[in-house]
């Protein structure tokens, strides 16, 4: 099951969290590296490790949980199988993103708004890659002049 | 009977924009065909030369030269190597030499020389092309002449706000306390920009070599690079260059064996646009809620963990460099009124030719558009444009004339902001465009005052009812005045400009918000 689409991720592992946090207490500031961390471990910020991050750094949970629900980038939940960032910004607008969109939707019945368990297409404001937009993004791999067709196979859809 | 051969020098550009293209298939296509062939080739992951229309755009040294081709796709290598491209043979790919590209030979490349030109993680190439002349030049000078060569420099700050650098640099300067700290605004989130995001990737030694020298000059030994995680190339690159900084004695305990230390660490944001305000960026690196704080006091005065802090932008610092190396009056010459030196602008969007062009200031909006960019990428008519980002004004085909000055755009009610150009076609729909202005805003205010929080989410709502027609008389009053109370009563840039796409966008193209045509257009 989600073991299968999870395999790079890891259960709650308490031992795991706390080791994660005791590395980064030598930093000034280690709030977002821990989370950052935390992450990439467990592919969220588990719910478990708030209290663990507050006991570390003397803040309240309610202090953790605000950073942590702050910043659009950290999850709570377990991630869908492949997250698809796709850019709509200006620059992508310029260059017909919201078609893109409109056309996945029309063809394969996806849509940013409509993430599932296998699949979330996230709206993001800027790759980085203006002069060659639409662009996307699948962990590190960054995708330029993207089209209806390109963003199917990035979502690893089939074409229809 | 084989010699040692030297090998043929073949760069193709690791910058995430050429990689978005394919560079990496490039790349790994011409060592597969070359060991094929038994050719001797060394690859180079190079940075961008900036004309991203061309990427991925590979390059052959051969005799002296670097010469073109490009956009290379990985399908074409072999009929590359069939041409002798690696002796500069004759191909439709071909460019010539990279010197004698128009694109590049009008540009005037201060803070961007050595990007696409060497290999951005060599200390040796860094050297040998300039590198950290700038840094020596410092050592030998006091804290307060590092800081008068950058005021004579006349830089104001490549964020946006254009706050010169030499002034806030001298506020740290004479602030008491026994920890400073430099830090690097590389928070770059405005959509249009990319220049941050090159310099980091093709050139980072540059940035920390000028966030050394900042350090030098107001006696902060600690430095933090604030980078959104939407660059994870710029990531490594920069985590990279710090430990190689670090062996090769730039940057540590000791800086060029100096009595300076100076140490660095590069920090990533978490997807939140607001973390570009300064405040907002240090409460993010503190730990906490991206929330902006008001000024005074100024984080040049109480900035980071309350200590005085420089923020400087990665263009910004990237500058100090130069300005070290070859004098503040150098820097200076170029540029017209009171925008000083060079800018490097980004254009993108619907344009045929997109890229990075580093110019002084005072050149047109329709030089670059039109001269470096050759229209629109459909070929359809230019119709808006919008310079600055997200919170930066929409223009149109007639007013592009404008030069690139912070003075001259502020003039017709714009702003120059980071840099970044934005082209649109006639197939935009501007009303579309204001109300995704306002919902950016809504969905990256980081909440704290009220004019933004909420004027944000009403902004969506009456410009929705003006697109539908209802009571828009009366509606647009309420557009003009909630626009009017954010300019007024935001706390940051955020609330305070997202009126100025909206307001741009009604008063140049009232006719996509269901008005009629300004009498003037109309004539």
């Amino acid at each position: 099951m989600s073991d299968l689409h999870h395999a790079s991720h890891s259960e709650w592992d308490s031992v795991a969290a706390q080791a994660i946090i005791a590395r980064h207490l030598v930093l000034e500031g280690p709030m977002l590296p821990i989370l950052h961390a935390l992450q990439e471990h467990f592919g969220f910020v588990p719910a478990e490790s708030v209290a663990l991050i507050a006991d570390a750094l003397n803040l309240s949970r309610a202090e953790v949980l605000g950073t942590i629900t702050f910043y659009h980038e950290f999850r709570s939940t377990t991630p869908p199988a492949r997250v698809v960032k796709l850019c709509r910004a200006e620059a992508c607008r310029a260059q017909g993103c919201e078609d893109v969109v409109a056309a996945l939707d029309r063809s394969h019945g996806i849509h940013p708004d409509r993430p599932t368990a296998d699949l979330a297409i996230e709206t993001v404001y800027c790759l980085g890659n203006c002069a060659l937009g639409p662009s996307a993004m699948v962990g590190e791999e960054l995708f330029g002049r993207v089209d209806a067709a390109r963003l199917a196979e990035i979502c690893g859809l089939e074409t229809v | 009977m084989m010699g040692v051969v030297t090998p043929t020098r073949i760069y193709v550009p690791c910058d995430a924009a050429a990689l978005s293209v394919g560079a990496d298939a490039v790349a790994r296509a011409i060592a597969a065909e070359a060991s094929a062939r038994n050719l001797h080739v060394e690859i180079i992951r190079n940075g961008s030369r900036g004309a991203l229309w061309l990427e991925p755009m590979v390059e052959i040294g051969h005799a002296g030269n670097r010469i073109a081709y490009g956009p290379v796709a990985a399908k074409d290598v072999p009929g590359l190597f069939d041409a002798n491209f690696i002796k500069g043979g004759a191909h439709p790919l071909a460019l010539g030499p990279v010197e004698d590209l128009d694109w590049l030979k009008r540009q005037q490349r201060l803070t961007f020389e050595r990007v696409g030109v060497t290999d951005p993680l060599s200390m040796d190439d860094y050297r040998s092309h300039g590198g950290l002349a700038g840094l020596r030049a410092a050592l030998a000078l006091s804290s307060q002449q590092i800081v008068q060569a950058v005021k004579d420099s006349g830089l104001r700050g490549r964020g946006g706000a254009g706050f010169p650098t030499g002034i806030k640099w001298q506020t740290v300067h004479d602030a008491v306390g026994a920890r400073k700290y430099i830090v690097c605004n590389a928070d770059e989130g405005d959509s249009g920009t990319f220049a941050d995001r090159m310099l980091m990737e093709g050139d980072p030694f540059t940035l920390i070599e000028g966030m050394v020298i900042a350090g030098i000059a107001v006696g902060a030994s600690r430095g933090y690079i604030y980078l959104r995680s939407e660059y994870p190339h710029a990531f490594r690159t920069l985590q990279r260059a710090i430990r190689i900084a670090e062996a090769e004695g730039v940057i540590g305990a000791s800086v060029l064996g100096s009595a300076q230390a100076f140490h660095l660490e590069v920090r990533l944001g978490a997807g939140a646009y607001i973390c570009g305000e300064e405040t907002s960026l240090l409460e993010s690196l503190e730990g906490k809620r991206g929330i902006v704080r008001a000024k005074p006091p100024l984080p040049a005065l109480e900035g980071l963990f309350g200590k005085p802090t420089i923020v400087n932008n990665v263009l910004s610092l990237a500058a100090v460099p130069y300005i070290l190396a070859h004098g503040g009056a150098a820097y200076a010459n170029y540029g017209m009124g009171r925008s000083r030196g060079t800018l490097p602008v980004q254009l993108g969007g619907n344009i045929k030719r997109g890229g990075l062009i580093e110019l002084a200031f005072g050149i047109s909006l329709r030089e670059i558009i039109e001269d470096f960019g050759g229209g629109t990428r459909s070929g359809r008519p230019i119709r808006a444009v919008q310079v600055g980002g997200p919170l930066g004004a929409y223009l149109t085909a007639a007013q592009l004339d404008t030069a690139m000055d912070y003075e001259a755009l502020a003039a017709i009610k714009a702003m120059l902001g980071h840099g970044g150009i934005v082209v649109f076609d006639d197939s935009i729909d501007m009303a579309k465009m204001a109300k995704f202005a306002f919902e950016f805003c809504v969905a990256e205010s980081c909440g704290k005052c009220t004019p933004c929080r909420i004027g944000s989410t009403r902004g969506v709502e009456t410009v929705q009812k003006i697109i539908d027609g209802k009571a828009r008389e009366k509606n647009l009053a309420v557009l003009a005045d909630l626009c009017t109370l954010m300019t007024d009563a935001s706390l940051c840039a955020m609330g305070g400009l997202t009126p100025l796409p909206v307001m741009s966008a009604l008063t140049h193209f009232p006719e996509d918000f269901g008005l009629a045509l300004p009498r003037v257009a109309a004539e």
